[in-house]
């Protein structure tokens, strides 16, 4: 047998972690493609930490492989164990890196805190987290949607978060860490997106059977056009014309039970608000897009499209069913 | 010692001496080897009941892998998924991992320090027992279609009455917590065996390493089991009474469960790791042919590691929204883990630095262990800060840190360990050829399956997701963690091949083939059930390397005068020795075979049964038969009845 192991093994390590760390474009949900000052900060802590990881993992694959090598010219065992190799390779070495990144993890740790900084006029968003979705609440603007956050650009929001049932957690990659949202508590989690854009992120605490889809983005506008999506979601809902017959099917086949809409007598609060539903992008908390199709899909069979989710099937009749996606429609 | 001395009766070197020995020590066999209760008995039953284990907790994690192949894959769906990954962490965790290390202590201790059994045999059997049938009632659930699907954590309000209706939670509470209940029983019988039956001479610097990381990893269980004991148990009650610890809507925290079961759950990953440093200590310098560098330094991070193991458990929890300032001291003080177990990887570095080593497959798995465990150390260090962990804190680069910290750092080890003592344990040698292929087709499939789940960790995949959408960046790196699943997999089959024609086939070997140090490798290969012909007297850290490391009254080949001779070869008698510089106390004798433990295991296993299904009728009639079966287990033989 011969060093090769060594050898072998810090080049697959190497090789894989070389290719798997510059190969990659980075994704929508990478945490490695920060866009808020606080992601910044924990992408940059995560690089030094890489570099000075690689470099203590790179000197102990050293000492072993001039073990290894010292061990083969041998041709008896030596008479004295290299004790300063232990205090040196185990003590030493170790208390250094430990001890900068403490001091390192410390800063960041500060820096990139969750709860954010008080009193930067920072916007309050209230999130509640359902199985399996994200009901989001705007208390100054009297605004109520679901699975999608929209917020001002370079403005600290602060998230005011708590959970309706189990614990969830929040997880915008691009945008911060995460925190959990737990019973009984209030957590809070401070975002500030760097620019205009869509960030997504998902459920990052187990939570049942439709963990893996309860996904949610944040949207970042300009503050011009902030304010006119607050204005735009502020403004009374006008109700269409033509839809009554629809509108009655939503009050009569049980959606009302569950979904509120603003300015009806729709009131429940079980599922998420409607009264802006075709503004949204997804269905079932990103589990599939928002069109009309999906819409008739998702009313007739949702847990065909999101096993587990807890909307029951509503049984229509086929110009039922026409009526009430020509009033969900409407809602925009 | 001269008084002992003067007990002696026929020498046990002699052929009656040791017919009376074989007769005493005798374990039955047939039905009635149910009652058995010898260290070697219940040890491999321990270690062939958690492969078992390993085997199903390994087809769960290949499911596991299969289902997220590719983007929406319709394999299982996301109930199924749910109970793979409880059940594959549950069984790797509780009925794997730990009944593993501590079947191989067991088995291996008593021969290690010089003594012929563990000091409570019949508590060692009836640990078995509540483990196998913990084990069969956790996985009757699938039987039954209760399949418990909460995490191997179980965090409520998602396990409680409220959001967990059905018995699922009830057979992982109830299952888990009797499994736990061997695991202490295990604890209590190593940690006594290692303090109290130590050879006569064994002082405590003369201990094999291996018996330093089993007592502190004993010690550790024995302080950390009791809180999921008790956690487990006031969940249960909020399941079952209505009562209200862990749900806010009652008044209760659900962080209070996570408290305690952290508390536990950090030094666990100890309790795992521990034993495979003290297993790779052991065989590294046999195969290097040097003692272990830096023995003192590696004893003092072992019982370094154990107490700092009970500081650090906040840092499962970075994201609860706990004060910064406590995340922060945490989370410094599990950086401290660099340093102690750096000294533990250079101490086996320096060991291989001053040898001569010989390259055989027990010392591959070791040098496999030090390249993925140290890999995964490092990710730890990083994991600590908690900055960092809020964004990878349950994503897959978690779960690709702890499959290295534990499959490199525990299953390596232990592979590498079978390697070594196949030999003591059987008789024969381990087949070679497949040895090698079976190492590099689980180190190549090991890294190919857990390399790319930390990029996945960066991009965004949480853990515990039954499917992904594709777009994410998400599809190469599943693809090739589940690859190199199934070389995994392939690599254990190549092993078991090996294995089950080694048994038949394997070349013969002496008592000691591979030239090691401790006293294990005294006794015959397999060892009589009596392990030693007499107690040897222990001179030296590395008895069997040093001319005077043991009294001469007890190489193998000596066939004179003992000095330790039992008094009555008739009765299960062993040395009890003092605590620190193991001078001989007293000659104690130990129970014989008894039925009994089986008996009231069966009894616990019936009230458990009636507690899950409200039957209290059964609940009276299982409580009888164990308090039945605990009085005749405690019902002095004849010859004490004077």
């Amino acid at each position: 047998m011969t060093p090769r192991i060594l050898v072998r093994g810090a080049v697959i390590a190497l090789g894989a972690a070389g290719t798997g760390l510059a190969g990659c474009a980075r994704g929508p949900e990478s945490s490695l493609a920060p866009h808020s000052p606080q992601a910044e900060v924990i992408a940059g802590l995560w690089w030094t930490m890489f570099w000075m990881g690689s470099a203590t993992y790179g000197l102990v694959l050293l000492a072993l492989l001039v073990a290894v090598v010292r061990s083969r010219k041998r041709r008896k065992p030596g008479t004295a164990p290299p004790t300063f190799l232990i205090w040196a390779g185990g003590v030493v070495l170790p208390a250094a890196v430990v001890g900068v990144l403490t001091v390192l993890s410390f800063i960041a740790t500060r820096e990139a805190s969750p709860a954010g900084n008080p009193g930067r006029g920072a916007l309050q968003i209230e999130v509640v987290g359902h199985k399996f979705w994200w009901e989001v609440r705007y208390p100054d603007e009297g605004i109520v949607t679901a699975n999608e956050i929209t917020i001002p650009a370079g403005r600290p929001v602060d998230l005011v978060m708590e959970s309706a049932d189990v614990i969830h957690s929040m997880w915008i990659p691009r945008l911060h860490g995460k925190v959990d949202m737990v019973p009984g508590r209030i957590t809070r989690l401070q975002l500030q997106a760097d620019e205009p854009g869509i960030y997504p992120g998902r459920c990052a605490e187990y939570c049942g059977t439709q963990h893996a889809g309860m996904a949610i983005s944040v949207e970042a506008l300009e503050p011009e056009a902030y304010q006119d999506w607050v204005d735009d979601r502020r403004s009374a809902v006008a109700p269409a014309a033509g839809v009554a017959v629809g509108q009655e099917v939503f009050m009569t086949t049980g959606c009302a039970e569950c979904h509120a809409v603003e300015g009806t007598a729709a009131r429940g609060t079980l599922g998420p608000d409607l009264t802006h539903l075709m503004s949204r992008r997804t269905l079932g908390a990103g589990r599939v897009p928002n069109n009309r199709g999906f819409l008739g899909g998702w009313v007739v069979d949702p847990q065909g499209i999101k096993p587990g989710n807890l909307m029951p099937p509503t049984a229509l009749e086929s110009q039922q069913l026409i009526d009430l996606l020509d009033y969900l429609e409407t809602l925009e | 010692m001269a008084k002992l001395a003067e007990q002696t009766g026929p020498s046990p070197a002699s052929d009656e001496g040791l017919r009376r020995l074989a007769t005493a020590w005798a374990s039955p066999r047939g039905f009635a080897g149910l009652s058995a209760v010898n260290h070697k008995v219940v040890g491999t039953r321990f270690i062939v009941t958690a492969f078992f284990f390993f085997l199903i907790g390994g087809i769960q994690a290949l499911l596991i892998r299969l289902q997220l192949f590719v983007p929406e894959n319709t394999l299982v769906g996301p109930d199924t998924f749910n109970e793979l990954f409880t059940m594959h962490g549950t069984t790797m965790m509780f009925l794997f991992a730990l009944p593993m290390v501590e079947g191989i202590g067991m088995y291996l201790l008593p021969l290690m320090v010089g003594t012929r059994d563990l000091p409570f045999p019949r508590l060692n059997a009836f640990g078995y027992f509540t483990y196998l049938f913990g084990g069969i009632i956790l996985y009757s659930s699938f039987i039954t279609g209760n399949v418990p699907d909460g995490g191997w954590f179980a965090y409520p309000p998602l396990t409680g009455p409220e959001f967990r209706p059905g018995l699922n939670l009830d057979y992982w509470l109830l299952g888990v917590t009797f499994v736990e209940i061997s695991a202490v029983a295990g604890a209590i019988e190593l940690v006594v065996v290692i303090l109290k039956r130590r050879a006569p001479g064994m002082s405590i610097n003369r201990m094999p390493v291996f018996a330093w990381s089993i007592l502190v990893t004993g010690l550790t269980i024995l302080i950390s089991f009791p809180p999921l004991i008790i956690g487990s148990l006031m969940l249960e009650v909020e399941r079952k009474l209505a009562f209200s610890f862990f749900s806010a809507t009652g008044g209760g925290d659900p962080l209070l469960w996570q408290h305690l079961f952290w508390w536990f759950g950090h030094p666990d990953v100890y309790i795992l790791f521990l034993p495979a440093v003290g297993l790779a200590a052991t065989v590294v310098p046999v195969m290097a042919r040097v003692p272990l560098a830096g023995y003192s330094l590696v004893v003092a991070s072992i019982v370094g590691t154990g107490l700092l193991s009970f500081g650090v458990w906040i840092h499962h929890m970075f994201t609860t929204g706990i004060p910064l300032l406590a995340s922060s001291f945490a989370g410094a003080a599990s950086m401290l883990f660099a340093i102690t177990s750096g000294i533990q990887v250079f101490a086996l570095i320096a060991t291989v630095w001053q040898g001569k080593v010989r390259w055989a497959t027990p010392m591959l798995y070791m040098v496999g262990f030090l390249l993925i465990f140290v890999l995964g150390g490092i990710t730890g260090i990083m994991l600590a800060a908690p900055a960092f962990d809020w964004q990878v804190h349950d994503t897959y680069f978690v779960v690709a840190h702890f499959h290295y910290v534990l499959i490199g750092g525990m299953l390596f080890p232990f592979l590498g360990a079978l390697y070594f003592w196949f030999p003591k344990f059987t008789g024969r040698m381990l087949d070679e050829r497949t040895g090698r292929l079976g190492f590099w087709l689980s180190f190549l499939g090991f890294n190919l399956t857990f390399l790319p789940q930390h990029w996945l960790g960066f991009e965004g995949m949480p853990r515990r997701v039954y499917t992904y959408p594709a777009g994410l960046g998400w599809e190469l790196n599943n693809f090739l963690s589940s690859l190199g699943a199934l070389m995994l997999a392939t690599s254990i089959l190549v092993i078991m091949f090996g294995i089950v024609r080694s048994l038949r086939t394997g070349r013969l070997v002496s008592a000691n083939p591979w030239g090691a140090d401790t006293l294990e490798w005294g006794a015959d290969s397999p060892p009589a059930a009596y392990n030693f012909r007499s107690i040897p007297v222990v001179a030296s850290l590395n008895p069997l390397w040093d001319p005077e490391g043991m009294d001469p009254g007890n190489h193998p080949e000596y066939q004179g005068p003992v000095v330790t001779d039992p008094v009555d070869a008739n009765r299960r008698e062993v040395v009890t020795t003092t605590l620190v510089d193991a001078r001989p106390e007293t000659i104690e004798t130990l129970p014989g075979p008894s039925f009994a433990p089986l008996v009231m295991a069966i009894g616990l296993t019936l009230v458990l049964i009636a507690a899950l299904y409200d039957l209290a009728l059964v609940a009276v009639v299982g409580g009888l038969v164990a308090l039945a079966a605990g009085i005749n287990w405690m019902w002095p033989p004849p010859e004490y009845r004077q």
